[in-house]
C-alpha cells in the first residue's frame, strides 16, 4: 500500500514537472573524485556515459543520474576504459551484464527494426502518397477540364444557333 | 462546507455538460433554434461552476485545511502562500481539475465570441466539447476527486515535493495546459464538420485563430518547462527526451503543422480533409499526452497493471475519442469537396512539406516513445530508447525543413517561381556563407558540424528578414515609402517573419550551447579559485541560513573577468525536513545572452564542496527563440483578417481576400 502511495507520487511528479520527471531529489552527476586523470580518456567515459541507462531512474543516462548504481556504472566504464577497453568493448561489457536495456540508443536487432525503419519510412512513404495524389489529381483536374470545355454536338449547334440569331452591335433593331 | 460545496459544484457542471452535450444536437437534427441555443448557456453556466469548483480547491489549499485529504497530502502550514496555491496543480486531483477548468473555459469563449458562427456549427462544435468535459468530469469524480475528506484531521500536512516548490510551477503547468486542451477547439471543430458534412474557408478562418492561441501557450509552456528544468535540476542540462517531454512536444508538432496547413485551407481552399485530419490528430496527442502521464504506465508498465483504474479510464476515454473521430473522418471525409488544385512549386507545396517534415518529425517522436512499451507488452523484452536516437532520427528532419523554411513565404499561391525566390534569398545565402566561413576559420580544427548547423540558422533569420525587406521595399524605395507599406503589410506576415526568425535563433542557441559549452566539476574549499571561459571564480565562503520551511547551504563565488570584479554568485541547497529531500538552487550569472552556471553537491566533511560550474555561450538563445515564435504567432493573432471572423462566406470576404 505504502509503495502504490510513492508510485503514485512519482507519477504526479513526472506529470506536473513535465520536463524531469525523474528529479525527486536534486540530481547531481559525475562527482569530482571520479574524474579520470587522463582528460582525453574522460571525455571518452563521459561520451559513453551519456549512451548509457541509468537503470533505476526514468530515462536518464549514468552521465545526469545521482542515484548510486549511475555512480557504480561510471566507475565501472572508467575502469574498463583504464584497462584499455575500445568504447564498442565497453559497450559490448555493459550490454553482456546488464542486458540491452542498458542501451539508450538500441542496436538494429530483429526486434528494433520496426523503431529504426518507421521514421524514415514514414517520410519516405509520406513523400511517394504526396507525389501520388498530386499526380492523380491533376490529371483528374485536365480530364476533367477537357470534358468541361468540350461541347457536345448538340451544344456546338445551338451556339451556331446562337450566334446566329444574336443582333449585331453595330446594326440596332 | 467549502470541499463538499467544490464537489457539488463539480457534479453540477457535469450535469450541465451531459445537457449540452446532448440536446443541441437533437436541436440542429431538428432545426430548433432554441434546442441548438441551449449549448451557449450551458457552456457559460458549465463554466461558471468549474471555475467554483476550482476556487473551492484554491480555497481548500490557501487556508490549511488539513481535513481534505488532497491538501493533507500536498501542503503544509508553513509554506509560502504562493507555493499553497500553485500546489493545487501540483498533484494528481488538482491538475486534473485544472484540466476540466481550462476545456470549460475554452467552451465558454467558443460561447461568448461564437456569436457570428452560424448556429448549428456553434450548436455542435459546444456538443463536441460537452463530450470531451463530461468523460474528464467522470473520471475526476469517479476516480480522482480532490475533495474526500480524512475522518480523523491529522495537524500538519505532508507539504509539496521541494522541486516542484518553485514560481516555475506557478506558470508552466497552467500555460502547457492551455495549450493542450486548447487544440479541443479544433478537434471540436473538425469532428462538427464532419457531422455536418459541410466544410468551408469560413470554417478555416474560424479554427486557425484558436489553433493559433493554443501553440502559442504550448509554444511558450514548453520554452517555460525546458527554462525550469534548467535552472531546477542542476546540471544545466534543457532537454531530455524524457517521455513526459515527448508528450507535449507530439501535440505541439502536429499542431505547428495544423496551423500551416490551416493557412491554406483558409486561402486557398485546399487541404481540407488533411487539416480536418490534423485537427484531430492534434488533439489526440494531447489526450495520449494526458495518457502517458497520468496513467503511470511510464514508470512501468507493472506500475500501471498493478492500480489500473485511473490508467484504465483514461485509456478508455483516449480509445473512444480517437476511435470515434477517426471512424467518423473514415465514414464521412470523402464527402467533402477537395478544393483547389496547385503546382508543386507553390506557396501551398513548400507548406505541404513543411506538414511531411513536421508530421513525420512528430512520428518519430510517437514510435521512440511508444515502441519501448509496446515492444515490453507484447514480447517482454526491455529496451531504453533515449536522448541518442533522438538526436540520430529527429535532428536530421529539421535540415530539408530549415533549408526550405525560407523559401515559404517567397513563394507565390498556386504556381511559384523557385528561381526567383532564390535570388530573392541570395543576400541571406551570402550571410550564412559568411557565417559559416567565420566559424570555420575561427575553430579550426573543430568538427564542421556547428558553423553549419548554424549558417543554416543565419540562412533561417537572415530569410525572414529578406522577405520582410522585400515586401516593404526597405532598400528599393524611399524611406518613407517602405514606412508607409510596412504599416500596410499585415500583421500575420509580420508574425510569419518574426515566427519563422525564432525558429532560427533557438537553433543558434541550441548548437552554441550543446557544442562549446565548457565544465568544470571538482571540489572546492573557502578560497580556492578555478577558471571557466576566461571567467575566474573564487569560493568566498560556505553558509548556513533558515528559510520558511528548509534549511539551506549558501555558497558565494566572487567572480572576476580579466582580474576586474564583476559579481557575487550564490548557489545554495535546500533541505525540506518535513519530506526529508533536498533541491539545488542553482546560481545563474546572465552576460549578453551567454550564461555562468554554478550549481552546489555534497559538502565533504573536510570543509571542502563538490561544485559544477558551466559556461553556456548563446544558452539563452534556446528560450528567446520560442517567446519570439510565440510572440509572432501572438502578432498574426492580432491580424484585422482573424479579428474580423468570418460570419458567413459571404461575398465581401471574397472580396477581402482577393486584395491580398
Amino acid at each position: 500500500m505504502r509503495e502504490r502511495g510513492e508510485v503514485r507520487k512519482l507519477i504526479v511528479i513526472s506529470f506536473v514537472l513535465l520536463m524531469a520527471a525523474f528529479a525527486a531529489s536534486s540530481a547531481y552527476a559525475v562527482q569530482p573524485d571520479e574524474i579520470m586523470s587522463d582528460p582525453a580518456k574522460e571525455s571518452r567515459a563521459r561520451d559513453l556515459s551519456r549512451e548509457l541507462r541509468c537503470m533505476v531512474c526514468q530515462n536518464q543516462s549514468i552521465d545526469d543520474s545521482d542515484a548510486p548504481l549511475a555512480r557504480d556504472l561510471r566507475l565501472l566504464v572508467r575502469e574498463r576504459i583504464a584497462a584499455g577497453d575500445s568504447d564498442a568493448q565497453v559497450i559490448d561489457f555493459l550490454v553482456a551484464r546488464y542486458g540491452e536495456f542498458v542501451l539508450l540508443k538500441p542496436r538494429l536487432e530483429p526486434h528494433t527494426l520496426l523503431l529504426w525503419l518507421l521514421p524514415p519510412l514514414a517520410l519516405v512513404g509520406g513523400g511517394i502518397a504526396l507525389w501520388v495524389h498530386g499526380r492523380r489529381r491533376s490529371r483528374l483536374a485536365a480530364a476533367k477540364d477537357q470534358s468541361t470545355f468540350k461541347l457536345t454536338a448538340e451544344e456546338e449547334a445551338r451556339l451556331e444557333r446562337l450566334i446566329a440569331a444574336e443582333p449585331s452591335p453595330d446594326k440596332p433593331g | 462546507m467549502i470541499a463538499e460545496s467544490g464537489h457539488y459544484a463539480l457534479v453540477l457542471a457535469l450535469a450541465l455538460a451531459l445537457i449540452q452535450s446532448t440536446l443541441p444536437i437533437l436541436g440542429a437534427r431538428w432545426r430548433d433554434f432554441a434546442l441548438m441555443n441551449v449549448a451557449r448557456s450551458a457552456a457559460l453556466a458549465q463554466l461558471l461552476f468549474v471555475a467554483a469548483s476550482f476556487a473551492a480547491l484554491v480555497t481548500l489549499h490557501a487556508t490549511s485545511d488539513f481535513s481534505v485529504v488532497n491538501v493533507f497530502e500536498n501542503s503544509h502550514s508553513l509554506k509560502p502562500m504562493i507555493y499553497k496555491i500553485t500546489g493545487v496543480w501540483g498533484n494528481h486531483e488538482g491538475s486534473m481539475l485544472l484540466w476540466v477548468f481550462i476545456l470549460a473555459l475554452f467552451g465558454g469563449l467558443v460561447a461568448a465570441f461564437g456569436n457570428n458562427l452560424p448556429l448549428s456549427l456553434r450548436a455542435h462544435v459546444l456538443a463536441v466539447q460537452a463530450w470531451i468535459a463530461s468523460a474528464f468530469y467522470l473520471f475526476i469524480l469517479i476516480t480522482s476527486n480532490p475533495f474526500l475528506r480524512i475522518a480523523n484531521p491529522p495537524i500538519e500536512g505532508r507539504d509539496l515535493n521541494p522541486v516542484l516548490q518553485d514560481i516555475g510551477l506557478a506558470v508552466h503547468p497552467p500555460m502547457l495546459y492551455l495549450g493542450y486542451v486548447g487544440f479541443s477547439i479544433s478537434f471540436s471543430f473538425a469532428v462538427a464538420a464532419l457531422i455536418e458534412g459541410r466544410i468551408d474557408a469560413a470554417w478555416a478562418r474560424w479554427v486557425r485563430p484558436w489553433t493559433l492561441v493554443a501553440w502559442i501557450f504550448l509554444t511558450l509552456g514548453i520554452a517555460m518547462g525546458s527554462y525550469w528544468a534548467y535552472y531546477e535540476l542542476g546540471w544545466g542540462g534543457w532537454w531530455f527526451w524524457d517521455p513526459v517531454e515527448n508528450a507535449s512536444l507530439m501535440p505541439w508538432l502536429a499542431g505547428t503543422a495544423l496551423l500551416h496547413s490551416a493557412v491554406v485551407m483558409e486561402k486557398r481552399n485546399a487541404l481540407k480533409i488533411w487539416t480536418i485530419l490534423l485537427s484531430i490528430l492534434t488533439f489526440s496527442l494531447s489526450l495520449l499526452g494526458t495518457f502517458l502521464v497520468r496513467s503511470g504506465v511510464l514508470t512501468s508498465v507493472h506500475a500501471f497493471a498493478t492500480d489500473p483504474t485511473r490508467g484504465v479510464f483514461i485509456l478508455l476515454i483516449l480509445c473512444v475519442f480517437i476511435g470515434g473521430s477517426l471512424t467518423l473522418y473514415a465514414w464521412r471525409a470523402s464527402a467533402l469537396k477537395q478544393g483547389g488544385l496547385f503546382a508543386p512549386i507553390s506557396r501551398e507545396g513548400a507548406l505541404v512539406l513543411n506538414n511531411l517534415f513536421l508530421t513525420t518529425a512528430c512520428a518519430t517522436v510517437f514510435i521512440g516513445t511508444l515502441y519501448p512499451l509496446a515492444l515490453e507488452v507484447l514480447t517482454g523484452d526491455k529496451i531504453s530508447v533515449g536522448a541518442p536516437f533522438f538526436n540520430l532520427t529527429f535532428a536530421p528532419l529539421f535540415v530539408p525543413l530549415l533549408i526550405a523554411l525560407p523559401f515559404g513565404p517567397l513563394l507565390a499561391w498556386k504556381r511559384g517561381d523557385l528561381l526567383g525566390a532564390a535570388q530573392r534569398l541570395s543576400a541571406a545565402g551570402i550571410a550564412a556563407l559568411i557565417a559559416i566561413a567565420v566559424l570555420w576559420a575561427w575553430t579550426r580544427g573543430g568538427s564542421a558540424f556547428a558553423p553549419l548547423a548554424i549558417g543554416l540558422a543565419v540562412f533561417v533569420v537572415a530569410g525572414a528578414l529578406s522577405d520582410l525587406a522585400e515586401r516593404t521595399g526597405v532598400f528599393r524605395m524611399p524611406f518613407g515609402t517602405a514606412m508607409r507599406r510596412s504599416r500596410g503589410l499585415p500583421r500575420s506576415t509580420w508574425g510569419t517573419a518574426f515566427a519563422h526568425a525564432g525558429v532560427g535563433i533557438a537553433l543558434i542557441g541550441i548548437v552554441c550551447e550543446t557544442t562549446w559549452n565548457s565544465e568544470y566539476i571538482g571540489s572546492m574549499k573557502p578560497n580556492d579559485t578555478t577558471e571557466i571561459a576566461g571567467y575566474e571564480l573564487k569560493l568566498a565562503g560556505v553558509t548556513q541560513r533558515q528559510g520558511p520551511n528548509f534549511r539551506e547551504t549558501v555558497a558565494q563565488f566572487a567572480v572576476s573577468l580579466d582580474g576586474k570584479p564583476l559579481s557575487t554568485m550564490m548557489p545554495s541547497k535546500r533541505n525540506f525536513t518535513t519530506r526529508a529531500s533536498s533541491t539545488t538552487e542553482a546560481a545563474l550569472l546572465t552576460r549578453g545572452a551567454s550564461q555562468l552556471y554554478i550549481s552546489l553537491g555534497e559538502a565533504a566533511a573536510d570543509g571542502a564542496i563538490a561544485v559544477r560550474i558551466y559556461h553556456k555561450p548563446l544558452v539563452l538563445l534556446i528560450w528567446f527563440g520560442p517567446v519570439l515564435m510565440a510572440f509572432g504567432g501572438m502578432l498574426s493573432l492580432s491580424d484585422r483578417r482573424l479579428r474580423v471572423g468570418a460570419p458567413k462566406p459571404a461575398k465581401a470576404m471574397r472580396g477581402l481576400q482577393a486584395a491580398e
